[in-house]
């Protein structure tokens, strides 16, 4: 019985993981181990992935200039790379997300049934 | 910094800085993992899992960074990881790469002297335009029948040509320096060599609107010729020089590789271009007007835009208006057809096929040496099973994995390509050498990028093919179980093993297609040389003499056969006093057996008498003028009625001899001798059949045997003499001595060409010969090719199955018993291959019957033996590897 190559899971992830990034990244610059953090907490410690996919997110972000980075230092004085969302990354995440929101209106909208109003 | 050292820095700096990252977020994952207060190797071990897998993250990562980059990082990696791989295992790679080389070397060995001969344009300007005009009967089954001027003047108004030129191949005599030499000569019209669009190296070529009507008395000579007879002196323009003491002034040299581009070996080795008008004398005005073929053909130069098939088309037209309008020249029966047809297919002749031929039979040895290779890789791939699931399992992806097993084949192939070529490059010049004379432009040959660029794309193409299967298995690898089993799972086993099966029945096909040729080949060869020629060759030596034809009829000192005779007469008679001759005759050029330039074939235009042959119209025979002694050198029998004798002269009656072919195609149920034939229809007499001579192939050895007329040297004179000699010296040694005697009877004639007729047969079969060798060299390897691949099979089942086997031998199953097993089964795989391989050669012998003159189509015997052979071989080597199979110790086996 083959497994399931190992690339699909990670394209699977791939959109969604991009949109979470930079999600985490609107509150200010983060390095990788931060926003795997912070994405946890953020989730209720639902999204259980795998923290080192979020490289190959970052760079690919990077390359589609949607985030920025330079050294910098962590809370506890380690020399770590900071991302920061660039101009066009949140042009990109307010995109994402109004069509986010019509997808989980849509989606809502058909898993609960609207309530009748003159009731 | 160029690019190529630019990218690899900064991708390993931004490696070395993604990895540094990565290690930071596992210490800071550890560090608050130990700090809530878990025991620190646990800690480590849980922010890993967290993690994932470190190795792919950073590789998806890389792959992120741009394409070109990362493609390039890898190919390198996948380079330098496959130069390791086949690094250790040394005997697999030499085999391999001896294997490729082989098929790679041969192909382009090959393909070098396709290309300089079919595939690479003439090396003039615009080479597409060049064309070559040639006029047909197609009504009477005859190619080449010759241009009239009248026909070339047409053309050259017709539009269709921006230029046309006649030439006549001749042989001359050149005098004037201490020895008379006999050199190749190309009477062309002014408008040749800028027609060609070549200058000369040294001095001009002739202007091409130069109206005198004869020659000019000017002539071009060939860089060879200026070297050879003038020690490349400067100043040889502007010196006169005698040809057939006419006086030629030299006004230009041509660059050295200057061939002309003839369809005839000796045109393409002509030395002088003298041009001539094809207006005036020695031309006669009968035969300046005359519309019967006179010149062997033109090439022209297409007007700009009209292509080879417009040009035929407009030809065509042309043709049936000026039949329409000239009745009596072109008769219906004849069907006169003008041919265009692209100069450089005239040039390549019929050596295209053969050769062609011959690269088809390499690229088989190439196609059963990657298959071999294939399963080689497959049998390697079991045994790398492990290492390809363990790199799977350490997150190695599936692409980037196919992609390195196709690396290290394309690596092996290109390293394998690389020694052949070298090789083709070392041994050149050896190669080149044993070319026959006929094959066309072998001074093009050359291993320049065109050759490279083939080379490298087989060598490609070979990496690809017989790295695909392996590449393609490894993608199904079923990790756990390999991992669990060390590589050996039984459906993975048996899916390969039959891949590998029909790589064995692909191998076997094919080299039962190559065997088959090859012993078709022979066949043919063999039925050439068994079958009586009809003549005896052996023992007799031919030189060559030419009396000259000077433009001046008045200067010509044997004008008639009575002024000729004489001299012919006292030839013989002094040539018959060498020492160990037994026997002399003479003849035209045209009498030599089986080496027949143009400038020596005598074409006979026929004239029947009324109610006979094939009506009154006249036809075209091959003739040749001979000395009563002829017949008696060349072991020729007489059938029916006399020879020529002493007493056949120009004071007698006309008399000729025929052979049985023409008997039978003009006489059939009719005694020949005693009818009348006109041998021209200028002739002022009929001349009568006196005698009918058997058959002999001296016109081809692969062709049926064409009608044949004789006439007697005494009656009908020619100017191109062959002396034919039995017995004597060796051809050197008789040259000189011939030399001596024509000459104290005519200082100014050349003696040149002594070659034995058994040399000359050789010579007529040589690209014959050298194809059978090939093809069977060809076949050889391919059988030894499949040979040891299926012994690699049947060794890898045997191995495969030793438990099985040795549980069957430890239950009572007899050695015997087993080997049948074995036998059996791989036997099956050489039957298939061999029924394969037995309609391929069916369809292939179709081919070449239809190609290559003399080669039967359908030879069952040469088939069955083929198949004899493949089957031999092929038990054989299942035999070996089946015998240990028989031989296995049920305990070890099972223990093992």
């Amino acid at each position: 019985m083959p497994k399931p190559p190992v690339t699909s899971r990670m394209e699977l992830l791939q959109g969604t993981l991009d949109f979470i990034v930079l999600q985490a990244l609107r509150w200010g610059p983060c390095h990788g181990y931060g926003l795997a953090q912070l994405i946890r907490s953020q989730s209720g410690n639902v999204l259980q992935i795998e923290t080192g996919s979020l490289y190959p997110a970052l760079q690919r972000l990077l390359r589609q200039k949607a985030i920025s980075t330079e050294w910098g230092m962590s809370e506890n004085d380690r020399r770590v790379r900071l991302y920061r969302l660039t101009a066009k990354g949140r042009g990109r995440l307010a995109a994402e997300r109004s069509r986010w929101e019509q997808i989980s209106r849509a989606i809502a909208g058909l898993m609960i049934p609207p309530v009748p109003e003159d009731t | 910094m160029s690019i190529l050292e630019w990218l690899p820095r900064v991708r390993a700096r931004r490696t070395a800085e993604l990895s540094d990252e990565m290690r930071t977020h596992l210490d800071m994952a550890t560090t608050d993992r130990i700090a809530r207060g878990e025991p620190p190797d646990v800690a480590a071990a849980n922010a890993r899992r967290e993690f994932g897998n470190p190795g792919l993250a950073a590789e998806l990562s890389r792959d992120q960074w741009g394409s070109i980059g990362t493609w390039v990082e890898q190919l390198w990696q996948d380079i330098a990881y496959a130069v390791r791989v086949l690094g250790r295992t040394p005997a697999f790679t030499i085999a391999a790469v001896l294997t490729v080389a082989i098929g790679v070397g041969g192909s382009t060995a090959l393909f070098s002297i396709v290309d300089a001969t079919l595939l690479r344009p003439l090396p003039y300007p615009h080479p597409e335009q060049l064309v070559r005009v040639v006029d047909d009967y197609s009504g009477v089954g005859s190619r080449g029948v010759g241009m009239s001027i009248p026909e070339w003047h047409d053309l050259e108004r017709s539009g269709i040509f921006s230029d046309i030129s006649p030439s006549w191949f001749d042989n001359n005599n050149l005098s004037g320096l201490p020895r008379p030499q006999r050199v190749s000569l190309l009477i062309v019209a002014p408008n040749y060599f800028s027609l060609l669009g070549v200058a000369p190296r040294l001095g001009t070529t002739f202007d091409p609107r130069d109206p005198t009507p004869g020659f000019n008395q000017q002539v071009v000579i060939s860089d060879g010729l200026w070297k050879r007879l003038f020690g490349g002196d400067t100043g040889v323009v502007g010196r006169v020089v005698q040809l057939d003491s006419d006086s030629y002034r030299i006004i230009g040299v041509m660059p050295r590789g200057f061939q002309a581009p003839g369809d005839t070996r000796e045109e393409r080795g002509t030395e002088v271009w003298p041009a001539f008008g094809f207006g005036g004398a020695p031309l006669n005005e009968a035969t300046i007007q005359s519309r019967a073929g006179l010149f062997p053909s033109a090439i022209g130069r297409l007007a700009p835009g009209i292509t080879v098939a417009d040009a035929q088309r407009r030809v065509d037209a042309l043709v049936h208006s000026l039949r329409r309008q000239f009745p009596a020249d072109y008769p219906e029966e004849r069907d006169w057809h003008v041919r265009v047809l692209p100069l450089a297919d005239s040039v390549a002749g019929d050596v295209g096929r053969p050769l062609l031929l011959l690269l088809g039979g390499v690229g088989v040895v190439l196609l059963i040496g990657c298959a071999n290779i294939a399963n080689l890789l497959l049998a390697r791939a079991s045994a790398r099973g492990r290492e390809i699931a363990v790199r799977q399992a350490l997150g190695g992806s599936t692409s980037r994995l196919v992609r390195q097993l196709l690396t290290e084949s394309i690596v092996l192939a290109a390293i394998g390509g690389a020694v052949g070529v070298a090789i083709v490059a070392a041994t050149r010049h050896a190669l080149i050498g044993a070319l026959p004379d006929s094959v066309p432009r072998v001074n093009e040959i050359a291993i320049d990028w065109r050759v490279w660029a083939f080379s490298m794309a087989t060598s490609l193409a070979a990496g690809i093919f017989f790295g695909l299967a392996p590449a393609m298995r490894a993608r199904r690898v079923d990790i756990t179980a390999v991992l669990r089993e060390e590589g050996r799972s039984n459906t993975a086993g048996l899916a390969r093993g039959q891949a590998r099966h029909a790589l064995i029945v692909a191998e076997f096909a094919l080299s039962l297609v190559l065997l088959s040729a090859s012993g078709l080949l022979a066949h043919s060869m063999w039925d050439m040389l068994r079958v009586s020629f009809g003549f005896n060759p052996h023992d007799v030596t031919v030189v060559r003499t030419r009396l000259p034809y000077p433009n001046d009829s008045t200067e010509d000192l044997y004008p008639t056969v009575g002024d000729e005779s004489p001299f012919v007469r006292e030839v013989l008679r002094r040539c018959k006093t060498l020492p160990g001759v037994r026997d002399v005759a003479l003849g035209g050029g045209a009498a030599v057996p089986l080496d027949h330039p143009y400038q020596d074939q005598t074409l006979l235009r026929l004239v029947f008498e009324r109610g006979e042959g094939r009506g009154d119209h006249p036809l075209d025979v091959t003739g040749s003028e001979v000395t009563p002694g002829y017949f008696g050198v060349l072991g020729l029998s007489l059938q029916r009625g006399r020879l020529f004798d002493e007493h056949d002269t120009d004071a007698s009656p006309p008399v000729v001899v025929i052979n049985e072919a023409m008997a039978r195609a003009f006489w059939p149920d009719q005694d020949p001798l005693g009818r009348r034939i006109k041998t021209s229809p200028h002739a002022a007499q009929w001349s009568t059949i006196v005698g009918v001579v058997a058959d002999a192939r001296t016109e081809s050895l692969a062709e049926p045997v064409p009608p044949q007329v004789y006439t007697s040297l005494y009656q009908r004179a020619a100017k191109h003499l062959a002396i034919f000699v039995r017995g004597g010296a060796e051809p050197a040694v008789l040259e000189r001595q011939v030399r001596d005697i024509v000459q104290s009877l005519n200082p100014s004639l050349p003696v040149f060409g002594a070659e034995t007729l058994d040399a000359t047969i050789t010579a007529s079969l040589a690209l014959r010969r050298l194809s059978l060798v090939l093809i069977a060299l060809f076949a050889g390897i391919a059988l030894l090719l499949s040979a040891i691949g299926i012994y690699g099979v049947v060794a890898y089942v045997v191995s495969e199955r030793t438990q099985e086997i040795g549980v069957r031998l430890a239950l009572g199953a007899e050695g015997s018993q087993v080997l049948g097993l074995v036998m059996r089964e791989e036997l099956g795989t050489v039957t298939i291959g061999a029924i394969a391989g037995i309609i391929g050669a069916v369809i292939l012998s179709r081919i070449l019957a239809g190609w290559l003159a003399g080669v039967r189509s359908l030879d069952p015997l040469t088939l069955a033996a083929s198949a004899a052979v493949l089957t031999a071989v092929g038990t054989a080597s299942c035999y070996l590897p089946a015998r240990r199979a028989a031989r296995i110790e049920p305990v070890i086996a099972l223990r093992g």
